[in-house]
């Protein structure tokens, strides 16, 4: 363990990576640039969460890393793992437990309280990437409020499929001004995005962009008039824990079409199950 | 009367060569102007220079704003500006794929202008974009497609519609009929013509086609290296050249 700085990057990284997120904290929504660092694992495996956290962390912290809202998949266990080693914090599972909680594709269920830093992991942080290829005329968009061009993606997802077939990395639009890619989460969680208590940081390594959303921040999703933002989810309830209000992966048991639906959360269905909610298939804890 | 449109004095150098200087005109509404000359005359460079494409050395544009009347668009804030070539201005390009989104449907490249200020009632937006293809005479069946399944013709009609959607008053064209071939040429023409007139639009047209000019511009300006070589109404200058060029130019137009 000593042989690694505390939580892996040298303080002149942490410094700086600091400095774009008090600058992204100060303007909500604003994708601040850094110098992104070589992390010990590949793109698209979290590296620009992984160095917000790095840069967040203090050894009284205590870090849980989730992935598409599981503890036990690859890239949250290595995640934990590398912190683990590196820096040596307490790790937890349960979400009102952690001081910090990194992730990837979720929010989780239970309500984030003031203190606690929620650091996302983004791929592609420009909401207006795949409409304008050109980083000059994006920023210049951002810059003049020019958004006009988000609506047109909502505009062809309607006009393809009859309704906003957008399920993820649902634009939103933070404080009446910067439109804002909250990461790949689903738009089931956009709404938990609005006036949240906990910090939220979003880091894209690759990208090399930092951007921030303030406790109490107010972010609204774009939509139209006649036809509104719609958080939507599997039409089930969680087959292990009953919960009806919740997110869904859906589960392949079998060759002969038989499958199930649970909580993608899994620390959110472990606690309703110990509290003696039953699911469908579940068997009483 | 104020002009729409005052150009004074416009130049544009690119290093020691000149793309075009000393170029001064007034555009009244509801008139054309028709740009000719050979290929490097600078009438494209000139086009840039007025719709705020490239910033020119010197001189003034100066457009009658709804807002604020005759402002010198030169000098003007940029999300001013922007906000104009989104609203009052419009420009066709020469070559559609620079002016429409490739991998957005037809109703959306009609609508992008719509929401660019404002718009967000999906309804209101789907049925001023199928009014607008239906003026430009593409069928409302193909609202849905995207415009790389169109042919070059209907590309440019497209082009048209999308500029044309939020009402504005002075239209760009950079070599509007450029690579059709002279049917679909026709057609086209018949169709900016029949918009232009209908709408009362002001527009700035440049070409190298003087059967294009002949029919759609009220008056006409004769670029070659870069000056303004001769002025006029259209049919005066084409049927009566002053300046050798000129002659020239229109002793070349092949009859068939």
């Amino acid at each position: 363990m000593s042989d690694y700085n505390f939580a892996y990057l040298d303080e002149e990284t942490k410094r700086m990576i600091r400095r774009a997120i008090l600058k992204g904290v100060a303007i909500p929504g604003y994708q601040v640039p850094f110098a992104s660092r070589e992390m010990p694992m590949p793109y698209g495996w979290g590296t620009g969460g992984v160095q917000v956290t790095a840069a967040c962390l203090t050894p009284e912290d205590v870090l849980k890393v989730i992935d598409q809202g599981a503890d036990d998949t690859t890239n949250a266990v290595s995640i934990r793992k590398f912190f683990q080693l590196t820096a040596g914090v307490e790790v937890t599972e349960a979400t009102a437990g952690a001081s910090l909680i990194q992730t990837r594709h979720r929010i989780p269920e239970a309500a984030l309280t003031e203190g606690q830093i929620v650091v996302f992991q983004v791929p592609i942080p420009e909401p207006l990437r795949f409409l304008e290829p050109r980083e000059t005329e994006t920023r210049k968009m951002h810059e003049l409020e020019e958004y006009g061009l988000m609506h047109v993606k909502l505009y062809e997802d309607i006009a393809r499929h009859g309704q906003i077939a957008t399920a993820y990395a649902y634009p939103v639009k933070v404080e009446g001004r910067y439109v804002m890619d909250p990461s790949p989460i689903p738009k089931f969680d956009n709404p938990k995005l609005d006036g949240s208590p906990a910090l939220m940081l979003f880091g894209a390594g690759r990208e090399q962009r930092i951007y921030a959303l303030p406790p109490y921040t107010k972010v609204v999703s774009l939509d139209f008039e006649d036809h509104p933002f719609e958080p939507s989810k599997a039409d089930h309830d969680c087959d292990l824990c009953g919960a009806s209000d919740t997110y869904l992966d859906e589960v392949i048991v079998d060759d002969q079409g038989g499958r199930m639906f649970v909580c993608s959360d899994t620390d959110h269905c472990r606690c309703r199950r110990e509290a003696g909610h039953v699911g469908r298939l579940g068997v009483a804890a | 009367m104020t002009p729409l449109l005052q150009v004074r004095g416009i130049e544009k150098r690119y290093g020691a060569r000149i793309g075009c200087t000393g170029v001064s005109f007034d555009l009244y509404p509801g008139e054309v102007m028709g740009i000719v000359g050979e290929s490097g005359s600078g009438k494209s460079t000139l086009l840039s220079c007025l719709a705020g494409h490239l910033a020119p050395d010197q001189g003034q544009v100066i457009f009658d704003t709804r807002a604020k009347g005759p402002v010198d668009t030169v000098t003007m804030a940029e999300p001013e500006r922007r906000m104009l070539a989104r609203t009052d201005w419009a420009f066709v390009h020469q070559n559609p794929r620079d002016g429409l989104r490739m991998g957005v449907s037809a109703g959306g490249n009609v609508g992008e202008r719509l929401m660019a200020v404002g718009a967000r009632n999906y309804g209101q937006i789907r049925s001023s974009a199928e009014d607008w293809l239906g003026r430009v005479e593409i069928a409302a069946d193909r609202i849905d497609d995207r415009p790389a399944a169109f042919s070059g013709g209907m590309q440019q009609r497209l082009q048209i519609a999308r500029n044309l959607v939020t009402g504005p008053r002075l239209v760009f064209m950079d070599e509007p009929t450029g690579g059709l071939d002279v049917s679909v040429q026709a057609r086209l023409l018949d169709l900016l013509r029949g918009l232009v007139r209908r709408l009362g639009l002001s527009a700035v047209i440049v070409t190298h086609d003087l059967a294009v000019v002949r029919l759609l511009a009220d008056r006409l300006m004769v670029m070659k290296g870069g000056l303004v070589v001769e002025t006029g109404l259209t049919d005066q200058v084409l049927d009566d050249p002053q300046h050798a060029y000129t002659q020239l130019l229109v002793s070349s137009v092949l009859q068939v």
